[in-house]
C-alpha cells in the first residue's frame, strides 16, 4: 500500500480509538471541574461496556445495551456522590473503590450469566453493535486518492458514537463557557464557598455534574463493547479511564486541549498496532512489548514536563464543608 | 413629613435571635435594630458571637429562635438566596470570589438572568458602569480577579452586593487585609452609600474604625449584647471596657527604661532579594540589655528582611550581626544554634512561620525547641513532659481553653499568639526579636501581651519590635528607628516621638540623628 493510504488509514484508526477517550475525558472534565476528582472513570466505563454487551447480547437492541449501560454508570456516579458529596469521603478512595469491584464484578456476573468464561456473547445479530455508518457514495469515493479517501475513510463510516463524541467537544466548549450551568459548574470547582455565598445549592451542582460523567462514561463503555468490538472481554477498558484523565491534565482541563491530548495518545496507539512486526530502518523490529507501552511512556513524559503547569481547579478533591 | 425617618421602620431588626453549637451558645436573644441610611458597628472580642449573629442574617446557617425583620416586614431567612431577596448583602471576610474568573463573572455568578451567559453579561456590564458612577466604584470589569489588589477585591464585593439591589451591606471585619490608604478610601465609599440612604453594619474588633465611621455601635460579649450607644456619646475606653467586661488599658505603663550592656549589634547589614535588589541597605543599630527597640515604618520597607536575617531564615549579603559581642554572620551560625545563644524570634506572620496549623497546642508550643533533652526519651519524642509543659505555658499566660491537645487553630489569634510568645520566652532568651506582636489579636490579649514585653524588658532582656501599629511602637518602645526603603532614616527617643514626627520619617523624610 502506498503511503498515503497508510496516513489515511492511521488516522481514521486514530479517530476509532480516540473515541472512548474522549468521551471519557470530556465525563472527567464535567466531574472534575465541579472538583469532584473523578478516579472512578476506569470502573464506571468498564461497568457500562459489561452492561451494554450483556443487555446488547440478551435483548438484540445496541440501543438497549446503550440505555443499560448509561444507567450502570449513573449509578456508579451517584455512589460516588453520595459517599464524596453528601457524606464528604475521600473521592481517590471511592472512585478506586469502585475501579476495583467493577474490575473484579464484570467477568464474575458475565461468568454465572453467559458461562463463556466471563465474557459476554459474541454480538453478530442485527442491530446488536453500532456499526459503521457509510456516507452517500462513499463507495465510489474510495477511487479518487484525494478527497475521494479522506471522505471514505476520516469522515464516513464510522458508528454513531464516533459522530456524538466529535460533536460533544464543541458542544462541552459552549456548555462550559456560554451557559449559566457552565458558569456554575467551574465556579463551584474553584471557590465553591462563593458559589454557596450567592446562593446556589453546591451540591445539586456537583450532583449533577457527577451524573454527566456518569453518562458520558455510559456511552464511552457502550462504544468498547458494542462498537469497537463485538462483546465486552475481561478489562477491556485496559486503563484507558486513567490515560482519559491523563489527556484531562495534559489539556488543562479544557475541551478543546483534551481532545488534542485525547488524539495524540489515540495517535500513538493506532501507531503501535501497526508497527507490530514492522521493520524499521536502521532499529530493525522492534519489540512487540516496547510498541504496546508507547501510549503510557508517553504520557508519563508528556505529564513530567512538556505540558507547563496545569493548574488544576482550585478545590478539586476537598469536600464541602460550611464553615459554622 | 410622611418619609419622617423618625416614624419609619428600621432597616432591619432582629428580635431574639439565638443560637447554640453544641454546648457552645453563641447567640443569646439578640435584639438588634439598624436605622435606614446608617452606618451601624458591631464590635466584640473574637468568639463574641458577631460572625455567627451575621451569619444568621445572610442565611448561612439558622438561628434555634428569632425573628428577623427587613422595613417593616417579618422574613423568613433560610438560605443566603432569602437573605439577597430580602436586600441583604455581604462581605465576608475571606472573599467569596472565583479567582479565576472575571470581575464581571464573579458579579453575575448567581443573577445570570437566563440560561445563557451572553444576555447577562452584558446587562450586568450596563448596570456595573452606572454603579461605578454613582458610588466611585470604578473596578477593570474584564480582569482577572487574580490580578486585582486586595483594595479592588473588596470592591468587587460590594459590587455584588449592590448589583443584587442590597440595601443592606454587612461587612465582616472589612479592613482586616487592607493598607490604611485603602481603608480610608473603603470609609469614603460607606459614607457615600450612606448618603444614599442605604445601611451599613460594620463588624469589626478595631476601636479606631468604630470611632471614625459608625453613627451607632453595638457591642458584644460572650454571645450577648452588652450596650448600644450612639458613637458621638462614647469613648475608645469605654467600649473596650464593655467587649473585655473589665476595663482595660488601652497604653501600658512603664517606668523608665534602664539600657545596659549592648546585647544586640548590627553593623551594615545588607539583604538582597532574589532578583539581587537591596531589601534592606547597610543597617546599622544597637539593641541593650533592658530596652525595647522599635521599628517603625509602612509595611514592606525592609522590616521582614531584617527580622529574618537577624534570626538566621534569611543570609544577609553583607554586615555583621553581633549577639554579645560574637558575630553569627561571619561564624555562619543557624537559625536553630542561634535559638540555643539565646536568640529568640516571634515571626511576624504566625499562621505561615510562627505555628504549624495541622499541629495541636502541645505540639506547637515546643516547635524548634523540640531537640531539648527534657523533650526525648531516648529516640522518641515524651509526650507526658510535652504536655505538661504546654499545661503549665497555657496556665502562666491565660491560653483560653488550656486544652494542649486541641489544634493550634482551633484557638483564637491571640491565644495563638500567646502560645507562641510563651514558647520563645520560656526558654529564657537574652535577645527577643517580636515581629507584628498584636497583628489579629484581640483587645484582652494585645494588653496581656504588651504587659509581658514591658516585664521582659524590666527583666534585663533586649527587645528589638517589629510593628506596623504606630499605636503599638508609640506605647511600648524606648527607642524608635524609622525604616523606609530599607534604609534607617532616624532614630528618636520615645520622649521626643510624636505621631506626626514619625509619620513623616515613615514617608522617607529624613529625621534627625542620621540627617
Amino acid at each position: 500500500m502506498e503511503t498515503y493510504t497508510l496516513i489515511v488509514l492511521l488516522l481514521a484508526a486514530t479517530i476509532r480509538v480516540a473515541t472512548p477517550l474522549v468521551l471519557a475525558a470530556l465525563a472527567g472534565m464535567f466531574s472534575e471541574r465541579a472538583g469532584v476528582i473523578d478516579l472512578g472513570l476506569e470502573g464506571k466505563m468498564l461497568g457500562a461496556a459489561f452492561a451494554a454487551g450483556a443487555v446488547s447480547a440478551i435483548s438484540g437492541s445496541a440501543w438497549l445495551g446503550l440505555l443499560a449501560a448509561i444507567a450502570t454508570a449513573v449509578f456508579f456516579a451517584l455512589v460516588i456522590g453520595y459517599a464524596c458529596i453528601t457524606h464528604r469521603g475521600n473521592q481517590v478512595v471511592a472512585g478506586m473503590a469502585i475501579t476495583i469491584m467493577v474490575v473484579g464484578l464484570g467477568p464474575t456476573l458475565a461468568l454465572a450469566w453467559f458461562n463463556l468464561g466471563g465474557q459476554t456473547p459474541q454480538l453478530d445479530g442485527p442491530g446488536q453493535r453500532f456499526v459503521g455508518l457509510a456516507w452517500p457514495w462513499a463507495q465510489s469515493a474510495r477511487e479518487v486518492p484525494f478527497p475521494g479517501l479522506v471522505y471514505a475513510e476520516l469522515l464516513s463510516g464510522h458508528s454513531l458514537i464516533v459522530y456524538f463524541a466529535a460533536a460533544l467537544v464543541p458542544l462541552s466548549a459552549w456548555v462550559l463557557y456560554r451557559t449559566r450551568f457552565g458558569l456554575r459548574l467551574r465556579a463551584v470547582g474553584e471557590n465553591p464557598h462563593a458559589v454557596d455565598t450567592a446562593g446556589i445549592s453546591v451540591n445539586g451542582l456537583r450532583y449533577r455534574a457527577v451524573i454527566i460523567s456518569g453518562v458520558l462514561c455510559g456511552v464511552a463503555g457502550a462504544s468498547l463493547s458494542t462498537a469497537a468490538s463485538s462483546g465486552f472481554v475481561r478489562d477491556m477498558t485496559a486503563g484507558k479511564g486513567y490515560l482519559a484523565l491523563a489527556a484531562l491534565i495534559f489539556g488543562k482541563w479544557k475541551p478543546w486541549p483534551t481532545l488534542g491530548a485525547c488524539l495524540l495518545f489515540a495517535f500513538t496507539d493506532a501507531l503501535a498496532v501497526r508497527l507490530q512486526g514492522v521493520a524499521l530502518p536502521l532499529v530493525g523490529v522492534i519489540p512487540v512489548q516496547f510498541i504496546l507501552a508507547l501510549p503510557y511512556v508517553l504520557t508519563v513524559l508528556l505529564l513530567a514536563g512538556f505540558v507547563g503547569k496545569a493548574v488544576a481547579p482550585h478545590a478539586i478533591g476537598v469536600p464541602y464543608a460550611k464553615e459554622k | 413629613m410622611a418619609d419622617d425617618p423618625k416614624n419609619a421602620p428600621p432597616a432591619l431588626e432582629l428580635r431574639g435571635i439565638d443560637k447554640r453549637f453544641g454546648a457552645v451558645h453563641a447567640n443569646r436573644a439578640i435584639h438588634l435594630s439598624i436605622a435606614r441610611g446608617s452606618v451601624h458597628g458591631l464590635i466584640g472580642e473574637n468568639g463574641a458571637g458577631k460572625s455567627t449573629l451575621m451569619n444568621s442574617v445572610y442565611g448561612f446557617h439558622r438561628a434555634d429562635a428569632g425573628e428577623v425583620w427587613v422595613a417593616g416586614r417579618q422574613v423568613d431567612i433560610r438560605t443566603p438566596q432569602d437573605a439577597i431577596a430580602a436586600g441583604i448583602g455581604m462581605v465576608h471576610q475571606h472573599f467569596m470570589l472565583v479567582e479565576n474568573f472575571t470581575v464581571l463573572e464573579n458579579v453575575v455568578l448567581g443573577v445570570e438572568g437566563g440560561p445563557l451567559l451572553a444576555g447577562g453579561l452584558a446587562h450586568a456590564r450596563g448596570a456595573l458602569e452606572q454603579l461605578a458612577r454613582n458610588y466611585g466604584l470604578e473596578v477593570p470589569l474584564d480582569a482577572l480577579i487574580s490580578d486585582l489588589p486586595v483594595g479592588l477585591q473588596q470592591r468587587v464585593e460590594i459590587l455584588k452586593a449592590l448589583y443584587r439591589r442590597a440595601e443592606i451591606l454587612i461587612l465582616d471585619e472589612p479592613t482586616a487585609v487592607l493598607t490604611p490608604q485603602e481603608a480610608e478610601a473603603l470609609f469614603a465609599m460607606l459614607r457615600r452609600l450612606r448618603a444614599e440612604g442605604k445601611s451599613v453594619i460594620l463588624v469589626t474588633h478595631k476601636l479606631r474604625e468604630i470611632m471614625a465611621i459608625t453613627d451607632r455601635v453595638t457591642v458584644m460579649r460572650q454571645g450577648a449584647v452588652v450596650g448600644e450607644v450612639a458613637t458621638v456619646m462614647t469613648s475608645p475606653r469605654e467600649l473596650a471596657e464593655k467587649m473585655v467586661g473589665r476595663a482595660v488599658l488601652l497604653r501600658v505603663e512603664k517606668a523608665p527604661a534602664h539600657p545596659g550592656e549592648t546585647l544586640l549589634s548590627v553593623r551594615e547589614l545588607e539583604v538582597r532579594d532574589r532578583l539581587g535588589v537591596a531589601r534592606l541597605k547597610r543597617v546599622s543599630f544597637d539593641v541593650h540589655a533592658g530596652e525595647i527597640v522599635g521599628i517603625a515604618g509602612v509595611s514592606g520597607n525592609g522590616q521582614s528582611e531584617l527580622l529574618e536575617a537577624i534570626a538566621g531564615i534569611a543570609q544577609p549579603t553583607h554586615g555583621s550581626i553581633l549577639l554579645q559581642g560574637r558575630d553569627l554572620v561571619a561564624g555562619h551560625v543557624d537559625a536553630r544554634e542561634r535559638r540555643r545563644l539565646g536568640l529568640a524570634h516571634v515571626p511576624e506572620d504566625r499562621l505561615r512561620m510562627g505555628v504549624v496549623t495541622s499541629f495541636s497546642a502541645a505540639d506547637n508550643a515546643i516547635l524548634g525547641y523540640h531537640d531539648r533533652a527534657a523533650y526525648q526519651r531516648g529516640p522518641l519524642l515524651n509526650h507526658a513532659t510535652i504536655r505538661r509543659e504546654c499545661e503549665k505555658k497555657m496556665a502562666n499566660h491565660d491560653i483560653r481553653p488550656p486544652v494542649p491537645a486541641l489544634r493550634i487553630t482551633a484557638f483564637s489569634g491571640g491565644n495563638q499568639q500567646k502560645l507562641v510568645l510563651a514558647r520563645e520566652i520560656d526558654c529564657d532568651p537574652r535577645v527577643l526579636l517580636i515581629g507584628q506582636p498584636t497583628r489579629g489579636v484581640d483587645i484582652g490579649a494585645i494588653e496581656f501581651i504588651h504587659k509581658r514585653l514591658v516585664a521582659l524588658r524590666d527583666a534585663g532582656k533586649a527587645l528589638l519590635l517589629v510593628s506596623v501599629e504606630l499605636d503599638e511602637i508609640l506605647g511600648l518602645a524606648d527607642r524608635i528607628l524609622v525604616l523606609n526603603g530599607g534604609e534607617i532614616v532616624g532614630e528618636v527617643a520615645r520622649a521626643d516621638a510624636t505621631e506626626e514626627k514619625l509619620g513623616l520619617m515613615m514617608a522617607g523624610v529624613k529625621g534627625e540623628g542620621h540627617a
